[in-house]
């Protein structure tokens, strides 16, 4: 069994005996692997004790607070990247917004952990850390990290497309070979196929181009007074043709809520999670919209009664072009970007996305936007 | 004469579909999974002549998991693993270095996007 040191850099003595405790009896087992990890963790209070620490002892993992007293988080993790530390390095976060996301992950930061976290939550994220630790370890072509991570949404963004094309370069192929005959009727399935590849295209172009837009738009410009109710209800009449389609039950509850956004962004989120509520459902199920203030916020709210999902698919879920697959789940078409698309327009306002659900019996998805 | 069997698991329906249709034109017994799951139940009771695997299926990492286990109970029979790892994550593996061939269990890698008739000569290697 191989040991992994896990440095913990927080102030909260609290965090960092509970960290401690969780990891210490933990085990990370990969099915491909005759060995398992376990970890061993080392604590210190604050970010210029983990640099002194780090120049005797260079740990696997660190986790790492952002709000630390004196050196801040940001600040070590530059300092870590300047000396070319080999470790693995996750940011423990209360406040994750875009931008300390942003900077973290071109400074190395490989995983976020907001604050507060489930013993499960933690244990999911250190068994990402350390398959990356591994497949780290295990490939030699890895060095330049910081391009790779850069490039990364490149190439899984080429990958998604090049798959509908390999789809359809294959299915015409047949056709001109002529492989299933020359009776037209023989390709039905064939070009049923080719057509709903070319349909899955157009998504994920546009869902593209919403990611795009979220990303590089300056808000100020087009912020105003939006009243949430409404645009849960246009949000509800564009998704009705696929709620008639299967007999889904679709409401909406909630006060009059006002909130300062661009409306497009508001659009852009119902949109996403109310698509995800009816695709994810059953055919005659259910799905609540609610938005509510509450204390210095406003709730998005969106209910159903879908194929819900397992604790470990939950913690995956907001991660570009993830999607949970499952014999459930086959066959319903998506981009991968959609949560993600969410996720990110709430962090634009200071806000997060909160998910909780029961495999077979529905998720519930909440934006907590604040009032500023 | 007996079929050979290949053990086909993608999950990818339009994958499934084209690679099954060329291996059966081809003369092959197929059995196709579109899960990990699916294969394992498969291989409780069957064994194939030969197993194309995707490598990305439920999790990142489903056909080095399915590889390790027709491995561990059966060596001899020949896998190769489809993928587009190196597309999707930017990870590349060589899977000729003593350091990766020992923990990935597989014969061959077949990066996706692959032609019928490479598919063909690669498995014309291991069967015949």
């Amino acid at each position: 069994m191989e040991t992994l040191t896990v440095l913990v850099v927080d102030d909260e003595p609290g965090i960092r005996s509970g960290i401690k405790r969780i990891l210490e009896g933990h085990r990370v087992s990969f099915p491909f692997m005759d060995e398992d990890y376990q970890f061993e963790c080392r604590e210190v209070a604050s970010g210029e004790e983990a640099l002194t620490m780090l120049e005797v002892v260079t740990p696997e993992i660190i986790l790492l607070d952002n709000k630390l007293p004196g050196m801040d988080g940001m600040e070590v993790l530059e300092i870590i990247k300047q000396r070319n530390l080999d470790v693995v390095v996750a940011m423990i976060t209360s406040y994750a917004s875009m931008e300390i996301a942003a900077k973290a992950t071109n400074d190395g930061a490989r995983d976020f952990i907001p604050k507060p976290f489930t013993p499960a939550e933690l244990k999911s994220s250190i068994d990402l850390i350390t398959k990356q630790y591994f497949l780290k370890k295990i490939t030699s072509n890895m060095k330049e990290e910081g391009k790779k991570i850069r490039y990364q949404f490149l190439s899984v963004l080429s990958h998604e497309l090049k798959s509908p094309l390999n789809a359809l370069e294959g299915y015409l192929q047949m056709m001109k070979e002529r492989e299933l005959g020359e009776d037209m009727s023989a390709y039905k399935t064939v070009l049923d196929r080719s057509l709903q590849r070319v349909d899955g295209m157009r998504s994920l172009i546009m869902d593209l181009l919403d990611f795009t837009k979220i990303r590089m738009e300056k808000k100020e410009e087009k912020v105003e007074q939006v009243d949430l109710r409404e645009r849960a209800e246009l949000a509800i009449a564009t998704i009705n043709p696929m709620v008639i389609q299967r007999n889904i039950k679709v409401s909406c509850f909630g006060d009059e809520v006002f909130y300062d956004a661009d409306p497009s962004d508001l659009d852009i989120m119902f949109n996403n999670l109310l698509s995800n509520a009816v695709k994810y459902n059953h055919d005659g199920g259910e799905v609540k919209v609610q938005v509510y203030k509450k204390e210095q916020a406003v709730v998005i709210q969106v209910k159903d009664t879908g194929i819900g999902m397992s604790e470990e698919e939950v913690s995956r879920l907001f991660k570009e072009f993830v999607r949970i697959k499952n014999s459930r789940t086959r066959g319903i078409p998506g981009s991968g970007l959609g949560l993600s698309i969410v996720s990110k327009i709430a962090q634009l306002y200071g806000g997060h996305i909160q998910v909780s659900s029961i495999p077979d019996q529905g998720s519930e998805f909440r934006v907590i936007l604040p009032l500023t | 004469m007996r079929k050979k069997t290949i053990l086909l698991a993608d999950d990818d329906p339009d994958v499934i579909f084209q690679v099954k249709h060329h291996l059966e034109l081809w003369g092959y017994e197929v059995v196709a999974v579109e899960s990990r799951v699916e294969a394992e139940r498969y291989l409780e009771s069957g064994c194939p002549d030969l197993a194309i695997l995707d490598l990305m299926m439920e999790e990142e990492d489903s056909g080095f998991i399915l590889s390790y286990r027709i491995k561990k109970c059966r060596p001899d029979v020949p896998v190769i693993i489809s993928t587009a790892v190196a597309a999707e994550r930017g990870i590349s593996f060589d899977i000729n270095s003593p350091g990766s061939r020992s923990w990935i269990k597989a014969d061959h890698y077949l990066e996706k996007g692959f032609r019928m008739e490479q598919l063909r000569l690669l498995i014309q290697k291991y069967l015949d």
